[in-house]
């Protein structure tokens, strides 16, 4: 019998096909870009109880249902929630906050951890606007946080690194130093800054 | 006149592409290795809103999205207002406390707990929905909640 050498195949068209496939994937393809602002809701109660705050420690932001913002009842552009956000956060008005450096202004919040920003809206208002005050009241937190770890993270070893940087770094598997000591830090600040937000239906 | 010189030496040579196939083929894995197809085609029109203070969602625990905003081309049968979709139907809000229980007995008991819903709604839908969304969820005792946003100056939202 003869020996026929199978015939060589034609490999000239491969690349079209691997560009076939690559542009189907290229098209395809949503890289995951998921992020947002985190929340945790209130578990519903039964019993209804109020509590006594005093009303200077309420920060009450409203928004209507034609987006207009009604900041200690006036009214207010959304660029300028943040600072008027952080100037309460930070009166520290009876003194027992001693990093606060805001104007101790005995008619605004006592200290951080008793000030509690209420947020009220209507079903009429826009998810824009209402994601826009969100967004500028936690930016109005970090930016609390922010100086705060700044001002004792050189102390604790962990210099020019502010509130943010810390978190990711926490997160981040790749990271070098003294995780133990960097989560104190951060339940710190959590503390001495808490997020007290709530809405008001 | 040098003996060196070679006759054709004023022609270039062509540029050799056997090696196409295997950056086409590289090219091709990355992105079949990233690609995530869409899980849930979208029925309504979800362009969220942007914010500029987001943390990344955790892919570590189990995701339940929840979009909301109003039917898209070709679904105006199904009114002009913000409706929600769960998975690839439309869906009622009352119909959230079950979908929420039925995400979570697929996920294992340890995770339960850390179940978090991502809301995609959007950026034109009013609060309503979104409010109604979140008592649901209360009932259904999912707390944990991200609205899921684009990255962006929040301020441009208006525009």
């Amino acid at each position: 019998m003869a020996k026929r050498s199978a015939p060589e195949v034609n490999a000239g068209s491969m690349a079209d096909i691997a560009f076939l496939l690559l542009i189907f994937f290229l098209v395809t393809t949503t890289i995951p870009k998921d992020s947002g602002i985190n929340r945790k809701l209130p578990p519903i109660e039964e019993n209804d109880e109020d509590v006594n705050i005093k009303e200077k420690n309420i920060f009450t932001v409203l928004l209507n249902g034609k987006d207009q913002l009604l900041v200690e009842d006036e009214l207010m552009e959304i660029k300028d929630l943040r600072s008027a956000a952080v100037k309460f956060l930070d009166n520290g008005g009876d003194g027992s906050c001693d990093y606060c450096k805001g104007a101790r202004d005995p008619k605004s919040s006592d200290n951080p951890d008793k000030a509690i920003i209420s947020l009220k809206n209507e079903r009429e208002t826009s998810y824009k606007a209402y994601i826009s005050v969100q967004n500028e009241l936690v930016a109005a937190y970090n930016q609390l946080r922010n100086r705060r770890a700044l001002e004792i993270g050189p102390k604790r070893g962990f210099p020019d690194m502010d509130y943010i940087a810390m978190e990711k770094a926490y997160d981040d598997p790749k990271f070098t130093g003294n995780k133990d000591k960097l989560k104190a830090v951060i339940t710190q600040i959590k503390e001495e800054i808490p997020q007290k937000l709530s809405e008001v239906k | 006149m040098s003996k060196f010189k070679s006759k054709k030496d004023n022609s270039l040579p062509a540029v050799n592409t056997a090696s196409l196939p295997d950056i086409v083929f590289m090219l091709l894995f990355f992105f079949m290795v990233v690609t995530v197809m869409r899980e849930d085609t979208l029925m309504i029109e979800n362009r969220l809103p942007n914010a500029d203070q987001v943390e990344k969602l955790d892919k570590k625990y189990p995701i339940s999205y929840i979009y909301a905003g109003k039917p898209s081309k070709g679904y105006e049968k199904f009114g002009d207002v913000a409706r929600v979709q769960l998975n690839d139907k439309f869906a009622d809000i009352t119909e959230i406390q079950s979908f929420i229980n039925a995400e979570r007995t697929a996920i294992r008991e340890e995770l339960r707990d850390k179940l978090t819903v991502s809301l995609k709604v959007d950026r034109e839908a009013n609060m309503g929905i979104v409010g109604d969304i979140k008592l649901e969820l209360r009932k259904a005792s999912a707390f944990k909640i991200n609205y899921t946003t684009a990255t962006g100056d929040a301020l441009s939202n208006f525009d």
